[in-house]
């Protein structure tokens, strides 16, 4: 689906947790996530840190989509 | 002549130790024991070989938990000494697949014992390791065990020999991608003539030069101006409004939904939820925020950070769904994206 994005047009970045598989399916801009049931939280932080940790993968994620890059990049 | 020592891997699943929800479960080793598929390999042995021990791994476990997994497994793997090494097959489980292929890669590599698996050819991890290890090419799911095992036990049993393996076409196994040299009965102007009149009579041919599959597509240029682009959210970790109203597949979808959040400020267990069956859904189920983050990105539209979160999501569920149908569903909705005006897209996955 990544690159079905990229083809249209549209610049997109993949939030994920195993970014091997992303590397091999052929997304350029990947940002790695916490945990493959919850990419984007994690249930032993209370609300707010769970909240704050998803806002830094969220904001990771548009550095991705606002730098350049040559060719499949891994944001760590 | 001695029977083969093999040492078998499966995962939580096989091992009938539960589904997702035990997906976490770390490594451990049973010496002397034959689990799940390991009976139907064993019957398949014969005399040839026995499978002396097994290891069984969660697929997140493992996935997660990369480098001490392979480092703990590698252990195991060493102290039982066998001959040939075995995992799976893991058909068109993503993360097993992935698991298999490491360990079969990294077994072979550091302790210099051949090892073998198998995966539908589909298989993330069919991509990673066709190079590294020979990987038997099997059905999409586990009701092609039989056919698995028929191909996976023999082709174990010739590497654990040091027997000379055959081509991918008699062995079964995915091409890697090695060439030998050899000599055909009938000369090539003959063959591809033979093969022209065919093709022309609509009969089915078999190509001697296959195209390799390089589908790349190059990066977009950067989103320019984030305080004033429109950002849209997609997933193929199965986010949906409570009910899943389409009726979206929890494996092998068949379409994808568009869900409008207009005014949806934060994702709650009483609205959304997710219909994939590839993970243990209690944590997407209380918060889908965790896998869709809604309530983050209305923030940040609120502080002027993003332009506008797009009112549309698109979602499906990228558990065992076919490649081509993925590429259909997203090859659609990317139109409507790029009609809507969308800047740029944060696609999640499980």
């Amino acid at each position: 689906m990544v690159k079905e994005v990229e083809r249209a047009g549209i610049p997109v970045v993949h939030i994920c947790t195993v970014t091997p598989i992303s590397m091999t399916v052929g997304a350029n801009r990947i940002v790695p996530a916490i945990a493959i049931p919850h990419p984007l939280g994690n249930p032993a932080l209370d609300k707010a840190e769970e909240k704050e940790l998803r806002r830094k993968i969220v904001e990771k994620a548009l550095d991705a989509l606002t730098t350049e890059v040559d060719g499949q990049t891994i944001f760590d | 002549m001695a029977k083969l020592k093999v040492v078998h891997y499966i995962n939580q699943f096989f091992a009938q130790i539960g589904g997702e929800e035990k997906a976490d479960y770390p490594a451990e080793i049973r010496v002397g024991e034959v689990v799940g598929p390991g009976m139907a390999l064993t019957q398949k042995f014969g005399d040839d070989a026995e499978i002396i021990a097994t290891i069984v791994c969660g697929d997140s476990y493992f996935n997660e938990n990369l480098e001490k997994a392979k480092a703990d497994i590698l252990a195991m793997v060493k102290e039982q000494a066998p001959d040939v090494f075995v995992a799976g097959p893991a058909f068109n489980a993503g993360r097993y697949g992935v698991a298999c292929g490491t360990i079969a890669a990294a077994v072979q590599e550091e302790l210099g014992i051949p090892a073998v698996t198998g995966m539908y050819v589909e298989n993330p991890g069919a991509d990673m390791f066709k190079t590294q290890v020979y990987i038997v090419s099997t059905k999409n799911s586990a009701a092609g065990m039989r056919d698995a095992v028929n191909k996976l036990a023999p082709l174990a049993v010739k590497i654990g020999k040091g027997e000379a393996i055959g081509a991918s076409s008699e062995e079964g196994y995915i091409p890697n991608g090695v060439r030998v040299n050899f000599f055909e009965k009938e000369r090539g102007s003959k063959r591809a003539v033979k093969m022209l009149l065919k093709k022309l009579a609509d009969k089915p041919f078999e190509t001697e030069f296959p195209m390799p599959d390089f589908d790349r597509v190059d990066p977009n240029p950067a989103v320019k101006d984030l305080a004033h682009a429109k950002i849209a959210l997609v997933t193929s970790g199965g986010i949906v409004p409570k009910g899943n109203p389409d009726h979206i597949e929890s494996s092998s979808a068949s379409h994808y939904g568009e869900y409008d959040i207009a005014g949806v400020m934060d994702l709650t267990e009483e609205t959304y939820e997710t219909a994939h069956g590839g993970y243990d859904p209690v944590y997407a189920n209380e918060d889908s925020d965790r896998v869709l983050p809604v309530d983050v990105l209305r923030d940040m539209e609120k502080e002027g950070k993003i332009g506008e979160l797009h009112h549309l999501f698109y979602t499906t569920t990228g558990n065992g769904t076919a490649v081509a149908s993925s590429k259909a569903f997203a090859a659609e909705f990317s139109a409507k994206l790029k009609a809507d005006g969308v800047d740029a897209v944060i696609l999640t996955s499980t």
